[in-house]
């Protein structure tokens, strides 16, 4: 008993109180920032390992971008990685930075579907499929649920079945193999429900875009409600993601 | 003499390897594993010879430090006489170059698929058929587990055989990861891939497995790594162990139901990770470790930073143990839960940390060092009972042994090398085989890889400590409750991405 209560009062206060704020602490390769200096841009663009850098303008797409930093190192004065985590956003378009832009990444309030505030805004059951992943993405899914970032506290839950779920969350960049239980899985889950993204590999499928033991057909099929990049995704990111697209705005 | 004696991490001609008969080749391997229990498979695969198939066989000698490498070609259509009738640790091996080239065995007892990869000879074999072990009894019945399971893991299916409660027996059905990895680092020509494909093989050991592709490419390119360089992957291989061993110590008190120990342990992962961050930028240490480069230096203010996260983690954490390990009801179930004996732990080929827990040292640490390891003079924690309670108990010691090798080794930081003396990576040598061991957190990674005649990749092979240690854990759970194996499995907490590649 009194070890147990010596346990918790070391332990201080771990929660996290504000997950729309806090801070990162280090260097984080959060939402890049592209300068208009100009610089070899071949060069750029061919030093990417994943093919996320085009140019002119010169821009970066987020959902295939590993967070590598390499461009970043070779070109300090041209690109430059902020800590900003909020990178979650409900249109695939909205994932590709430009030279020049400044602005934060948000999810479109006139792109998310009219039921999903009065549906999810207050609970929200999600079923993770992982189909390919790397054990990454799902090591800070988990993440989310510790007890600093609790996400538990806003109504979101991961469930152990697809019946009690409201959307599936996938990561990885698909598999063959796994192609038919990810099938099997959004078709038991009930409607309305969601779909989203999580991770680099989910959305384009990542360094493993192209493998033949891919098949990414089941994105073709259905509308993405949320892509959340990272490889892997930070936990601050997949949070304010799902706040994002499923809290009431004032 | 029949087979070559090479070091860890050391290129030689693929021409130097001696290329004998299958009957020589059979003899000489199983016998080199029969007869020492020093002795260990870490690799054998094939590779496509014109229209034959080479077959390249590792052994690893714990005691002498060496890896003996011997070669054979065969013809496809020829039936052979299976290593895995002599010696079961070879068993996984014989099923992999069956499903990727259709070599036939005449005794091979437990010919399954392994991970149906997209290039596998025969294309009948798919996931939905896999030819489950099943037993016709009116008293026993069958459990399906999977593919996908209740918590937010990777999939892989379980097919369980019980006796009530009881479990009689289990078969692992893994593939659903399978991604191609092995092909892609074929293909894909910029090393920032190649160190990409590396990091993603599993990504809870991007490190371990990026440390041995960095030390495969600059084998065959010849380079030789710095002093820094070796310093910053043996930081991050210790620090990836503590991260991991703690959490998983958080992920076993879930299973058991104790709520402190799950919360505390797992809030005592976020500092180690967070610092992982701090250094490079990625709470898994992804962009890190690139081959020929120190990318991201340890400096001075990092070591400072890292003994202040080492000084506020450790006394949390003692307490923490201390607490786990003296409550009875914790306790009485971890212990002689899910047994493997040291015989079916050797008898098998089980590495790492899991292998240990059951008597079998075995420790790249110790046997075949790289990078600072030989100054550190590991010492390898051994348990005796194999047991649950030996995996978790195991983590613990390690991480007190880690937190000690990262105090001795940010004691004395390395300068970064003057960058404008490097040497540039020189292309990898024409004709070469060089095979890399790092013992990961979870055990000893394989990284075997081949060059043509232009120096292009030929061949890669990748052995995730998992490729056996599955077998482990299936063997564990025998005569356990069922609702012991979610606690088998996280005291094993396995790569389904490492094994399915
Ligand atoms: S950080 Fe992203 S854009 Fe830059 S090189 Fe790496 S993967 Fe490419």
């Amino acid at each position: 008993m009194f070890n147990n209560l010596s346990i918790l009062y070391h332990q201080g206060k771990q929660f996290i109180p504000d997950v729309t704020t806090a801070k990162v602490p280090g260097i984080f390769h959060g939402r890049p920032v592209i300068s208009m200096v100009k610089v070899d841009e071949i060069e750029l663009k061919e030093l990417c390992p994943v093919n996320a850098i085009s140019v002119n303008p010169v821009s970066i797409d987020l959902g295939k971008c590993t967070f590598c930093g390499e461009c970043a190192m070779r070109f300090p004065e041209k690109i430059s990685f902020t800590t900003d985590y909020k990178i979650s956003v409900n249109e695939r378009k909205s994932l590709i930075v430009k030279e020049g832009d400044e602005k934060q990444m948000t999810v479109n309030p006139d792109k998310v579907r009219k039921e999903l505030h009065s549906l999810f805004g207050r609970s929200l059951k999600l079923r993770q499929v992982s189909a390919g992943g790397d054990n990454s993405c799902e090591w800070e899914l988990n993440a989310s649920n510790n007890v600093q970032f609790d996400l538990g506290r806003f109504g979101i839950e991961f469930v152990a079945s697809p019946r009690h779920a409201d959307g599936i969350v996938i990561t990885g960049p698909i598999t063959e193999n796994m192609a038919e239980a990810l099938q099997i899985c959004y078709d038991a889950t009930p409607d309305p429900k969601i779909i989203v993204l999580v991770g680099t590999d989910a959305i384009s499928g990542g360094i493993f875009d192209g493998s033949p033991a891919i098949d990414r057909s089941f994105l073709d099929k259905y509308p993405i409600d949320l892509y959340i990049p990272g490889n892997p995704a930070h936990p601050l990111t997949i949070i304010n993601g799902l706040l994002d697209l499923t809290r009431k705005r004032k | 003499m029949h087979y070559l004696t090479i070091k860890n991490n050391q290129s030689v001609p693929v021409s130097d390897i001696p290329e004998v008969s299958y009957n020589a080749f059979l003899v000489l391997n199983t016998g080199m594993v029969v007869e020492s229990p020093g002795r260990h498979c870490v690799n054998y695969f094939g590779y496509r010879d014109d229209e034959k198939i080479k077959l390249i066989c590792c052994i690893a000698g714990d005691l002498d430090h060496v890896i003996y490498i011997s070669s054979c070609l065969v013809d496809t259509h020829m039936e052979l006489a299976s290593f895995t009738a002599k010696n079961l640790c070879f068993e996984k091996f014989e099923r992999e170059i069956h499903e990727n080239f259709g070599l036939k065995y005449s005794d091979h007892p437990w010919l399954k698929p392994v991970r149906y990869s997209h290039d596998r000879f025969d294309k009948s074999q798919t996931m939905a058929n896999y030819p489950f072990y099943s037993i016709d009894s009116e008293e026993l019945h069958e459990v399906g587990v999977g593919p996908i399971h209740a918590g937010v893991i990777e999939p892989g299916h379980f097919r369980f055989i019980c006796n009530g409660e009881q479990i009689l027996h289990l078969e692992i059905q893994l593939g659903y990861q399978h991604r191609g990895i092995e092909k892609l680092i074929l293909e894909k020509k910029q090393l920032n891939q190649l160190a990409t494909l590396a990091e993603n093989i599993a990504g809870d050991t991007a490190i371990g497995h990026s440390v041995a592709f960095a030390h495969v490419w600059e084998s065959l390119c010849g380079f030789e790594t710095s002093r820094d360089i070796d310093f910053t992957r043996t930081v991050a291989l210790e620090l990836e162990r503590i991260a991991i061993h703690t959490g998983d110590l958080s992920a076993v008190c879930t299973d058991i139901a104790y709520q402190l120990g799950s919360s505390v342990f797992g809030r005592l992962r976020t500092p180690i990770v967070n610092f992982m961050q701090e250094w490079c930028g990625n709470r898994l240490s992804k962009g890190l470790i690139r081959p020929g480069q120190n990318k991201i230096p340890f400096t001075q203010d990092l070591a400072k930073r890292l003994s202040e996260v080492l000084d506020t983690f450790e006394p949390d954490f003692t307490e923490m143990n201390k607490e786990l390990f003296n409550m009875p009801s914790a306790l009485s179930r971890f212990e002689r839960t899910g047994v493997v004996s040291v015989e079916d732990a050797s008898a098998i080929g089980a590495v790492g940390m899991a292998a240990r827990a059951s008597g079998v040292t075995r420790d790249i640490r110790l046997s075949h060092p790289h990078s600072l390891y030989p100054e550190l003079n590991h010492e390898p924690i051994v348990k005796r009972h194999g047991d649950v309670y030996s995996r978790v108990a195991i983590r613990r010691k390690e991480v007190f042994q880690s937190m000690k090798y990262l105090r001795t080794l940010i004691a004395n930081v390395p300068e970064p090398s003057d960058s404008t003396n490097i040497k540039a990576l020189k292309s990898p040598g024409a004709g070469l085989l060089t095979i890399s061991l790092v013992e990961g957190w979870r055990g000893e990674i394989c990284h075997c890889a081949i060059t043509g005649s232009n120096g292009e990749l030929k061949h890669y092979k990748i052995k995730d400590p998992s490729f056996h240690n599955w077998m482990a854990l299936a063997l564990s759970v025998r005569n356990n409750e069922i609702s012991d194996f979610p606690i088998c499995n996280k005291s094993f907490n396995l790569s389904y991405s490492g094994h399915d590649l």
